[in-house]
């Protein structure tokens, strides 16, 4: 029970930061398409800094394709081309002189399925830092992966057995590990790809927690299937179906009041 | 509204709603039964009222569990949570207008003498009609989901008051103008605002039923024409 406690959030951490917070990312316009097939529709959508936005929607329904934009994580897809304007922070991401690597460290991402290195715990987290030179020394990267483990909160559990395989932490463990290891290079955005789904309760909720203390520091946009989570952790939820974005909001009104008839439909589990 | 994915879902929601309008039937008879025992003195009648409130109370109690495992086991959002938090409410109002009628009854029966004059009833009728009416057309337009039924039954509570208002000062005059009008009398402004305070509850059920289909709280600003509890 103490454990339920510890991993639930209070009313008063959970309220919603206020909207009018700069806008972190921009979306304007975007089409995706997957060779001849398009995915999204002329999406425009702005993610607010230091909070955490939900996409909803149900599968094939272009929100993990919406994500994955913001990072150019698609590029890694030959036949998938994106059009259209994304910005963090003003700069346009789809600038062919950007450095990709770059964007990827500002903004990290965490999956689905946990996928750790085969390496030790200390090597997950210290990999992305040493090879961003982040580090001027020994010292400062083991200040960075302490600092990173305790923001995942896995500290705790793991720093007795740093040299030891992340593979061979639980579920749960390994993704706030992905996680941890995000967070060492110092993102300012954190792309979640259903980080639970492949958790059980407990560790569900812990994660929960932990995205509710990040939003602190980080822009959080996670895609997820549960509504309840997005409902628990979001400030702000976007509900896309068949590669259209149908409504954008405030969570409290996209899960009591929707707008649109398709996005009540979705939220009441009445999506045939 | 399209049906849900989970048909047992549907199942459990439909089968409160029948509830609802099942104790609704029974707590509109129990007021009707009421009124009319103690308009006619009928103390046989006003007791046979009396356990005939029970089954009500069983009902809220069997809507109200209803309603707990189905949030518990759907995790409801939106329209559905508030169908269901309506369900509670509603049914907290019906237990509430057979537990007045149930006084009523009691009262009749207390008073334990002929009417000294059919006169002393001219205002009952008036008032029990309306309410009555009100309580019916509360619940069609819950059960049809018909907001505009709804927000009309809220416009007409001030009636409502107004005739009670009316009926309280009538008593009091009879009261003044023999003193032996006076333990009915007394019975009698209890039983009146039993009455309204039926009207009062109908009036709940309307409001719950905006909150359904808005998502929106009314104010508690419904207009207001008791005057019997004012100064003059």
């Amino acid at each position: 029970m103490d454990q339920m406690t510890n991993t639930r959030f209070d009313a008063v951490t959970a309220a919603p930061h206020n909207h009018s917070t700069h806008a972190k990312v921009v979306g304007q316009d975007v089409n995706v398409f997957y060779g001849d097939k398009q995915a999204l529709f002329d999406i425009n959508l702005s993610i607010g800094e230091r909070q955490v936005t939900a996409l909803i929607g149900p599968s094939g329904c272009g929100k993990s394709t919406f994500l994955r934009c913001l990072n150019r994580m698609n590029d890694t897809i030959d036949i998938c081309r994106v059009t259209g304007k994304i910005e963090l922070d003003g700069g346009d991401i789809y600038d062919p002189s950007l450095d990709v690597v770059e964007l990827r460290a500002r903004v990290g991402m965490v999956f689905q399925k946990p996928n750790p290195f085969p390496k030790s715990i200390f090597e997950n987290v210290a990999y992305g830092p040493r090879i961003h030179g982040l580090a001027s020394g020994k010292a400062e990267l083991e200040e960075i992966v302490e600092r990173s483990l305790r923001k995942a909160s896995l500290w705790e559990e793991v720093k007795d057995r740093l040299a030891e395989s992340g593979t061979g932490l639980s579920g749960g463990q390994q993704q706030r590990l992905c996680i941890a290891r995000a967070i060492a290079v110092s993102p300012e955005v954190i792309l979640m790809d259903e980080p639970c789904s492949a958790l059980d309760p407990i560790a569900t909720a812990k994660i929960e927690e932990l995205i509710n203390e990040l939003r602190e520091n980080y822009t959080i946009i996670i895609v997820t299937h549960s509504m309840q989570q997005a409902a628990r952790v979001s400030q702000r939820t976007a509900f896309f179906h068949l590669g259209v974005l149908v409504e954008e909001g405030p969570t409290d009104e996209i899960f009591t009041t929707p707008k649109d008839q398709r996005t009540m439909d979705y939220v009441t589990g009445r999506f045939g | 509204m399209h049906e849900h994915t989970l048909s047992a879902f549907d199942e459990q929601l439909d089968s409160i709603a029948a509830d609802i309008a099942e104790m609704g039937r029974m707590a509109r008879k129990l007021t009707g039964d009421a009124v009319d025992a103690l308009t006619a003195s009928d103390v046989a009648k006003a007791q046979a009222i009396i356990p005939a409130d029970r089954p009500i109370d069983e009902m809220q109690q069997r809507i109200e569990q209803k309603a707990v495992l189905a949030i518990a086991k759907n995790q409801p959002m939106a329209i559905d949570l508030r169908v269901l938090v309506a369900a509670m409410r509603v049914a907290n109002d019906l237990e509430r207008i057979g537990d007045l009628a149930k006084n009523i009854a009691k009262r009749t029966i207390a008073i334990d003498e002929p009417l000294r004059s059919q006169k002393l009833m001219t205002g009952f009728g008036q008032l029990s009609k309306l309410v009555i009416a009100q309580i019916d057309e509360v619940l069609d337009a819950y059960r049809t989901r018909d907001g505009a039924k709804a927000a009309e039954v809220r416009a007409k509570d001030g009636e409502i008051d107004a005739i009670h208002t009316s009926v309280f000062r009538e008593l009091l005059t009879y009261m003044l103008e023999d003193n032996r009008n006076i333990a009915m009398c007394t019975h009698l402004l209890f039983c009146a605002k039993n009455i309204e305070r039926i009207g009062d509850h109908a009036t709940n059920i309307a409001e719950t039923l905006h909150y359904v289909l808005t998502g929106e709280m009314l104010e508690d600003d419904r207009p207001k024409a008791d005057a019997s509890s004012e100064r003059e």
